[in-house]
């Protein structure tokens, strides 16, 4: 698939990601916005999956660590195929399935992972991947996690079993938008320089825009080739990418846009799907 | 009991090629064993506990048994978000096992004593919670907690705790064994501190009353039909526990009793919610909190007076 129409897809998702978020009253627009391009392009591009077989044991497996980005995960893989898009009128309902964090594996095909408190995935991927080594299976792991994320202490205390224990079948990606929850991520705590930082760990890292598809090919190819070390690409993103009053601005964690609100965002994504 | 679990797991290794051991840097030369046995499964996670649980959650969730293997505090309250979100929440069948549990590191202080583990981990749906009284009882437990498709947490002693069950014994999880048989009064009992129960029980003289000295092995699941037939058959109870008072078996024991209608008189012999600050060997340390055996004795007399 090309990137033309890698853009349509993260478009008409970002479309839907907006809708629900009025429509449901779902926060963390401006996480699901700044990491939806980097979910397309691993899904469309980059993981051996298959909807109808979710629990092949020989699937890649991707978890998404920053798991208050579930609401652009549920339509990733509603658009993969893994359930039907109808289901998701039920986002938010009471007794739904579809709320603010993925539910456990089990309870919706594709989900690996019921992520929400930070710092539990990449370790969980990493264990994922060291069971791809112990029982000769070929599949690889992603987990991606955001810049905030990195304050916790697990993902250092991964970061080093890892690479000691040469997991090259594990990538995670980054998604540094630059702000956490009630601040600038660099501020809060001292993130920079973060592609050293992993580098000093013991990793493959590579540093790349979010949002451009090119350099993301780019950047995953060589992870893949990478080996005897785990890999990380540090993708530089911007919070509520795609509609300008959301950018960078960190209220957008919190808040849900009104009618007029939706209406402009909408209109600014010029979706005609 | 740190002997028995190092060779039952080596043997288990070589049984199910989907066991992988993971440690927090313990355990030197150990695990030697093992290691030539199966290399590829024996991982020494550092002393990065939380990554290490986590991990063998993401271990289980993609078909591997995995079994992490450090002291107890660390395998418990250390990384209680990850056995709670990573193991129990998703239903990862892992078994944990704490090294050193209750005092039996005394001599360590309360960094390394681990008195309210049983608390904490029996409210984590799903987790069954497993305390061996003896290297029998270990070896049982831990061949049945990975054939289960729960998470269970195994809390263990250290080195040189006697037998208590004859070789050959045959040991369920869940399923209470009597060690002594007894109308008057039954002390039940968890993990190797049931020693200092029999001990006190053949301290009384053979005219003196008949005690029944019970190993109930887990607190969850709790063997309540056992505990029935008991309580309609003798309504004064002991409960002994290496643990602190609040949470443990004596607390589980109360809160299934509250639920029926049976009207038993019960002592609670545990460790005082307090940390221990008069350190010593794990003997002075049961002696000075009244967990030995003679104090036993003694709480046996005052429960019948």
């Amino acid at each position: 698939m090309n990137s033309y129409d890698l853009e349509a897809v993260s478009r008409r998702l970002r479309h839907r990601i907006l809708k629900t978020s009025h429509a449901a009253g779902i926060p963390h627009l401006g996480s699901c916005l700044s990491c939806i391009d980097l979910l397309v392009y691993l899904y469309w591009d980059i993981l051996e999956i298959d909807s109808a077989r979710p629990e092949a044991p020989d699937r890649d497996r991707f978890v998404l660590s920053k798991g208050h980005a579930a609401p652009a995960l549920f339509q990733v893989l509603a658009e993969r195929d893994f359930y039907p898009k109808e289901l998701l009128a039920t986002f938010g309902m009471n007794g739904s399935v579809f709320h603010e964090h993925p539910p456990a594996p089990g309870y919706l095909p594709g989900v690996e992972a019921a992520t929400g408190s930070l710092g539990h995935g990449m370790p969980m991927a990493l264990g994922m991947a060291l069971a791809a080594r112990i029982t000769g299976m070929p599949y690889r792991c992603y987990a991606l996690i955001s810049d905030g994320e990195c304050n916790e202490g697990a993902i250092w205390e991964a970061a080093m079993l890892a690479a000691a224990q040469a997991v090259d079948n594990l990538c995670v990606i980054v998604d540094f938008n630059g702000w956490q929850a009630t601040g600038r991520s660099r501020e809060v705590m001292c993130l920079d320089p973060m592609k050293d930082k992993w580098e000093a760990f013991g990793w493959h890292a590579v540093t790349i825009d979010g949002h451009d598809f090119g350099a993301m090919a780019g950047a995953f190819e060589a992870c893949a080739a990478t080996s005897g070390q785990p890999s990380v690409v540090i993708a530089h993103t911007v919070k509520g990418k795609g509609v300008s009053f959301m950018e960078d601005d960190n209220n957008w964690h919190y808040r849900t846009p009104d009618e007029d609100e939706l209406r402009l965002a909408l209109e600014e994504l010029q979706d005609h799907l | 009991m740190r002997n028995a679990f190092a060779r039952e797991i080596t043997k288990l290794a070589v049984e199910h090629q989907d066991l992988v051991l993971l440690t927090g840097d313990i355990g030197n030369r150990l695990f030697d064993e093992f290691k030539g046995l199966a290399p590829g499964r024996f991982l020494n996670c550092g002393v990065a506990e939380a990554n290490m649980m986590s991990v063998a959650a993401g271990m289980a969730l993609s078909g591997l048994r995995p079994v992490v293997y450090t002291i107890t505090p660390f395998t418990t309250v250390r990384v209680l978000e990850q056995l709670r979100v990573g193991v129990c929440y998703h239903e990862a069948p892992v078994v944990v096992v704490g090294t050193g549990s209750g005092l039996s590191y005394a001599e360590l202080g309360p960094t390394h004593h681990s008195l309210e583990d049983i608390a904490i981990t029996r409210c984590l749906p799903g987790l069954n919670v497993l305390a061996p009284a003896d290297g029998h009882e270990l070896v049982a437990f831990l061949r049945e907690a990975l054939e289960s498709s729960n998470p269970t947490y195994m809390r263990i002693g250290k080195k040189g705790e006697p037998a208590l069950h004859p070789e050959g014994a045959s040991l369920r999880i869940g399923t209470a064994q009597a060690l002594r048989n007894g109308e008057d009064l039954a002390i039940l009992c968890i993990g190797p501190i049931t020693a200092e129960a029999l001990r006190a029980v053949d301290m009384i003289a053979a005219d003196g009353p008949r005690v029944e000295v019970v190993s109930m092995g887990s607190v969850k699941p709790l063997d309540v039909d056992f505990l029935d037939g008991l309580a309609r058959r003798c309504g004064r109870w002991i409960t002994l526990e290496e643990h602190g008072i609040i949470g443990g078996l004596g607390t589980t024991v109360l809160e299934w009793l509250a639920g029926t209608r049976h009207v038993v008189r019960l002592t609670r012999m545990a460790v005082p919610d307090a940390f221990i600050h008069e350190i010593g060997d794990q003997a002075f340390v049961r002696s000075t909190l009244g967990l030995d055996a003679a104090s036993i004795h003694v709480a046996i007399k005052e429960a019948l007076a």
